[in-house]
């Protein structure tokens, strides 16, 4: 288990360089002067060498790319042109809106999308298994972003019921040990921010959670119908067990391998979501940082939430692979 | 064939793709207005009988964007998939056929590119490119190139240890034309389905990099940059954000019912 473990960890590394060359050599293929976009069109000369020079500009590429490596491994990723903030403060600052957003929607995506996989298998050909595919059908086919409007205009607008954008109400000032609103509203026994951070927290997780729920119902659906056919759920019925323990201990069980895997490889289609859901609801994460990064053309932030996203990801399905050979000894010794 | 059409499901969303090709072609034939027609005093007009979808903050016929919108949607899917389709697939079998050294390289290439979000390499790739509707189409199509690649060197893997494909090693066939002749039909199938589903979601991608601001730019009738245009409205005149969703809704949705179809055609064991 070690070994498969160390071997997994080791093939992360070269997965990672490559992800940071491939945004690094992207970033710097962008035409520009990073030093003039800094400095503005009417600098001297001589304060743009200075600043080339002080950005390792002046360097070739390939001594570029190992200095980035190299300042990147100690966690350095430069400072914001826009706010000369440095960029991995900006991304610790917006990290946990981003993680308790995701987390959010993945346990909708996950709850309901089992509920809807295991509830389409059981009534297998009739019309609650039409319904549930047509819903998970339309869930993948779904514009994240037009779905946050349609809700706005709804659950906001219409009926003003749930906040239209942010985290907390402006008038709330609210501060936590994890960053994750919800949580530390918790940990504090502060009901009334508890409340209001759950409110802004509906519709976007609500609107990211149709993502993986799709993929969730649909995987645990196919995988259910296989398990169910299988010898010993009909012994587990012979025996007279009552049909809800068959269905939700004995087949689910075995059916969640698969779905667990499913799950990982959504977290990449769910960061990726994130950007878009982020910039509906003005939600203050990493997706919202870097498209204002690439409007304001500000390419440090741009490039340290691109691969801090890659990373992420990464690490993701590295869980999962650990997670999967855990559950599935067979993975191991392969 | 006919076995095909007995399927429901792959027929409906035949059809619902075959409406919107039919929309794209006579654009002209079936938009009410110009698209790009600016008539300031009907700004954001209600469905009404002379606009059926109403009109945009600079008095544009929403239904007339949509229906030349069909086209640019189209038109995004099948270059992308065009692209991630041709340079993925003869990469694949380039791996396959020749594994080794170049499988190793061009395998652990993809695993780079797919431990990316899709939409935020796309993203990254657009912010290189800078944006527009035509940098939209190719970084949508090289972010899918590892999935097709990836399909098919997995397939060519299996159908390469086939005795006729070694039939033809042995009669002295070129490498090409065994990979060309013997290995690449066999493929189609799962390839296929892979290209009618990433056309679908080819369309969603360059929708969201035009509702970003990353895609086709005003005044295209691009559905995302509709959207993106319209969202300063959505308090006052919603139609303007709800029609173009539902645009981009269901020409995805055709595509992936009939992708879904036309993988249980060709894997009937997974229904």
């Amino acid at each position: 288990m070690y070994n498969y473990i160390l071997r997994r960890l080791l093939i992360v590394i070269p997965v990672m360089i490559g992800v940071s060359a491939v945004v690094f050599f992207l970033i710097r293929s962008i035409p520009g002067d990073p030093a003039l976009i800094l400095l503005g069109e009417h600098s001297n000369p001589e304060a743009l060498a200075k600043v080339r020079a002080q950005l390792g500009l002046d360097k070739p590429i390939i001594i570029q790319f190992f200095y980035f490596l190299f300042n990147m491994a100690r966690g350095d990723f430069g400072r914001s042109f826009i706010t000369n903030e440095v960029v991995i403060k900006e991304i610790s600052i917006h990290f946990p809106a981003t993680l308790e957003l995701t987390l959010f929607s993945m346990l909708i995506g996950s709850v309901v999308g089992l509920f809807l996989g295991v509830t389409a298998s059981t009534h297998r050909n009739s019309i609650i298994d039409y319904i549930t595919t047509t819903i998970s059908v339309a869930g993948i086919s779904m514009p994240v972003f037009w779905l946050g409007l349609i809700v706005i205009i709804l659950f906001s607008i219409r009926l003003p019921i749930f906040p239209i954008s942010g985290r907390l109400d402006p008038t709330i000032s609210f501060k936590g040990p994890t960053g994750l609103i919800v949580l530390d509203s918790i940990i504090r026994g502060n009901f009334k921010v508890f409340k209001d951070a759950f409110y802004h927290l509906v519709l976007p997780s609500f609107c990211l959670g149709t993502i993986p729920l799709a993929s969730i119902a649909r995987m645990t659906r196919s995988s259910m119908l296989e398990i169910l056919n299988q010898d010993f759920i009909r012994t587990a019925k012979a025996k007279g067990l009552p049909n809800r323990k068959v269905i939700y201990v004995h087949a689910l069980r075995n059916a969640l391998i698969p779905v667990v895997t499913v799950i990982g490889l959504q977290f990449g289609a769910l960061l990726g979501g994130a950007v878009l859901t982020e910039t509906i609801f003005a939600w203050p994460g990493i997706g919202r940082l870097s498209v204002e990064a690439i409007n304001a053309r500000d390419y440090p932030v741009i490039q340290g939430c691109i691969i801090f996203f890659a990373f992420i990801f990464v690490f993701i399905n590295l869980i999962v692979d650990i997670l999967y050979a855990f559950i599935d000894p067979r993975i191991r010794y392969e | 064939m006919r076995r095909l059409f007995r399927n429901r499901a792959a027929l409906f969303g035949f059809f619902m793709i075959l409406f919107f090709v039919i929309l794209g072609i006579f654009a002209p034939i079936f938009a009410p207005y110009d698209p790009y027609d600016q008539t300031l005093s009907d700004r954001l007009q209600p469905p009404s009988l002379k606009h059926l979808l109403g009109t945009d903050d600079l008095g544009r016929d929403i239904l007339s964007r949509i229906i030349y919108g069909a086209r640019i949607s189209l038109a995004i899917g099948l270059i992308s998939v065009a692209l991630a389709l041709g340079a993925g697939v003869s990469t694949g079998l380039l791996a396959a056929y020749y594994g080794g050294i170049v499988d190793t390289i061009l395998m652990r290439l993809f695993d780079i590119m797919l431990a990316f979000p899709t939409i935020l390499l796309a993203i990254a790739i657009m912010a290189a490119l800078g944006p527009d509707l035509k940098n939209a189409m190719i970084a949508v199509g090289i972010v899918n190139i590892p999935t097709f690649a990836r399909i098919a060197r997995a397939s060519a893997l299996v159908i390469k240890e086939q005795e006729y494909v070694m039939a033809a090693n042995a009669l002295g066939q070129s490498s090409l034309k065994i990979i060309f002749r013997h290995i690449l039909p066999n493929i189609v199938g799962p390839l296929t389905v892979q290209a009618t589903l990433s056309y679908g979601s080819s369309i969603l991608s360059a929708a969201g990099l035009g509702f970003l601001g990353m895609g086709a730019q005003p005044p295209t009738p691009e559905w995302g940059a509709m959207l993106s245009q319209a969202r300063s409205f959505i308090m006052s005149a919603p139609w303007t954000v709800t029609f173009p969703g539902i645009a981009i809704l269901l020409s995805v949705l055709g595509f992936n019912i009939l992708g879904d179809g036309l993988r249980d055609f060709l894997d009937p064991r997974l229904r």
